[in-house]
């Protein structure tokens, strides 16, 4: 049924987005060729494609002027405290501030609303004073301090939780289970598609922190994979090759982590995207 | 915040005393401080610069991808949102190699097709549009998902009855998709509008070298989160970044309201 114009605007459509899809791939793939070249053959001009011989020389030479490995054990530990913390704390306070009442509750919810709207980059200082009165700067304890509370969490997971209907609570209450057991077997389970978009939020936002760790975190030791891959190459700005490994190490864990739950990362990203 | 706006009042160095000065920082910043207002005109232009085109093309792409019929959707719509999930510290690297004047791939590519390209992050003239480049890469995916899921949401119905009353595919999608749309859009704007104004990783990354600071050439591409950080910890001055970042809270609101006036007018089908 298909008319010559029809089809002849359909692969128009399809060139189209074969063309986009390139570009958005392209900066990818040239890191990871880059990864296995030789500086030389990066530089070289006309520009080759395919590295002459594919070695791990670059990734090795990384490895032995910086600890990435450490930098990547940070960053998931980092992260790991986050995502607990933050699903701990917003599915609690979005319990509370959904199904309870209590004196000063709308008050209190529109404070929360409120810091949402400010930037981290005006918290950024008073957070710095605090971590330094606590003693806190160049410690796990420092680096997870701003992300440990989301005011966003809270956010969704209230309005998640004014779903569920409130004579389910109130028949497990009567049938004599206890406040924690409620919220733990009743309520969690059935938010769990909200839990699992912020999850992936927290995941992504702690993982590609970079401001706050700059600040806090002063030793080799304490750093994370986006600032130890800053600073690496930064201390080897002309060196493109190595810079471009350590840039595939630090694009990998994340990049994995995607492509096995596609659908989960996209549908989280695009309900979370209200931040 | 509340103690963001205290500390803005002081001169303070971390660990010494601190010094009431009243509005005295706001005061310098808004009438003195020279490095402060371009630093607002940089910040504005790169959002200008990154949101507006990331925003039409990824509509463009949207529609595209929600087309009746289309096949191997899911591919494209992986492909063109993986930039959203590589760290931005890295891909940040990759561009300033790919942005270089005389090897980069950007130039080359440029070449072929006869444009001699610009000096990109050497240039005070084209250092914010190579970053804003990169940005539009990088958050081009994002938005898209947020357009694919408005347009999941128009039923059929709608767009079938305006083809049924002759409108063409240009005309259905001006006068009945794009105003059905205009939630999805507000959403991104803001969302881009507030990400663009905190512009800090990237400039930190692509302009930074052991020689000299971030933020150059010429302070091109001091985005006032770079400026404050820059003001505030190397010599740790808490007071006067801490006005700074409340003047920039007070400009993402304003950009944020005006937004919400312009865009959000309400249609009725």
């Amino acid at each position: 049924m298909q008319t010559g114009a029809k089809r002849s605007v359909d692969v128009a459509k399809y060139m189209l987005l074969l063309v986009g899809a390139v570009t958005m791939l392209t900066p990818l793939i040239w890191m990871v060729l880059a990864s296995l070249k030789t500086l030389p053959e990066i530089l070289a001009f006309p520009p080759t494609i395919l590295p002459k011989h594919v070695n791990l020389d670059n990734y090795k030479a990384v490895f032995k002027t910086a600890d990435f490995v450490r930098y990547f054990i940070n960053s998931v530990i980092i992260s790991a405290i986050s995502v607990v913390s933050v699903l701990l704390t917003s599915s609690l306070a979005g319990y509370a501030f959904a199904k309870f009442r209590f004196p000063g509750r709308d008050v209190l919810f529109v404070v929360v609303l409120a810091t949402l709207m400010i930037p981290f980059q005006v918290r950024v200082i008073p957070l710095y004073v605090l971590a330094s009165d606590l003693n806190l700067l160049n410690t796990y304890g420092g680096m997870v301090l701003p992300s440990l509370v989301d005011a966003f969490g809270i956010f969704l997971m209230r309005q998640y939780m004014m779903s569920i209907p409130t004579q389910l609570i109130e028949s497990a209450r009567v049938d004599g289970a206890g406040e924690l057991r409620i919220f733990f077997q009743i309520v969690l389970p059935l938010t769990r598609p909200a839990l699992s978009a912020l999850t992936i939020f927290t995941l992504v936002t702690s993982w590609e922190s970079f401001l706050w760790p700059l600040l806090v975190a002063s030793s080799p030791d304490m750093y994370t994979l986006p600032l130890g891959l800053a600073q690496f190459a930064g201390r080897f700005l002309t060196r493109t090759d190595l810079q471009m490994a350590a840039a595939t190490m630090t694009v990998l864990p994340l990049l994995i982590v995607f492509l096995f739950m596609q659908r989960r990362f996209i549908e989280g990203m695009a309900t979370t995207g209200l931040k | 915040m509340a103690r963001a706006l205290q500390f803005s009042l002081y001169k303070w160095l971390l660990g010494a005393e601190k010094t009431f000065v009243g509005l005295d920082n706001y005061r310098r910043l808004i009438f003195e401080d020279g490095d402060f207002h371009k630093s607002v005109l940089v910040t504005l232009y790169f959002t200008v610069l990154s949101v507006l085109p990331a925003i039409a093309l990824a509509l463009f792409v949207a529609v595209l991808l929600n087309g009746a019929g289309l096949r191997f959707r899911g591919i494209f719509r992986t492909i063109y949102f993986v930039p959203v999930v590589t760290s931005l510290v890295a891909v940040a690297f990759v561009w300033r190699a790919l942005l270089e004047p005389s090897f980069g791939l950007v130039n080359t590519v440029l070449g072929w097709v006869g444009i001699n390209g610009p000096g990109w992050l050497a240039s005070p003239d084209w250092a914010l549009p190579g970053i804003a480049l990169m940005t539009i890469w990088r958050d081009m995916g994002f938005y898209m998902v947020i357009f694919l899921a408005g347009l999941q949401a128009i039923p059929r119905e709608v767009t079938d009855a305006a083809r049924i009353d002759g409108a063409g595919p240009w005309r259905s999608f001006w006068y009945v998709t794009l105003p059905l749309l205009n939630p999805s859009i507000v959403l991104a704007a803001v969302i881009g509008v507030i990400n663009g104004l905190q512009l800090f990783t990237q400039t930190y990354v692509m302009t930074g070298s052991p020689q000299r600071l971030p933020g150059g050439p010429l302070g091109s591409t001091r985005s006032v989160v770079l400026y404050i950080v820059e003001q505030t910890f190397r010599p740790l001055e808490m007071g006067y970044g801490s006005a700074a970042a409340f003047l920039l809270f007070v400009l993402i609101m304003i950009v944020t309201l005006i937004q919400f006036r312009l865009i959000q007018r309400k249609f009725e089908y």
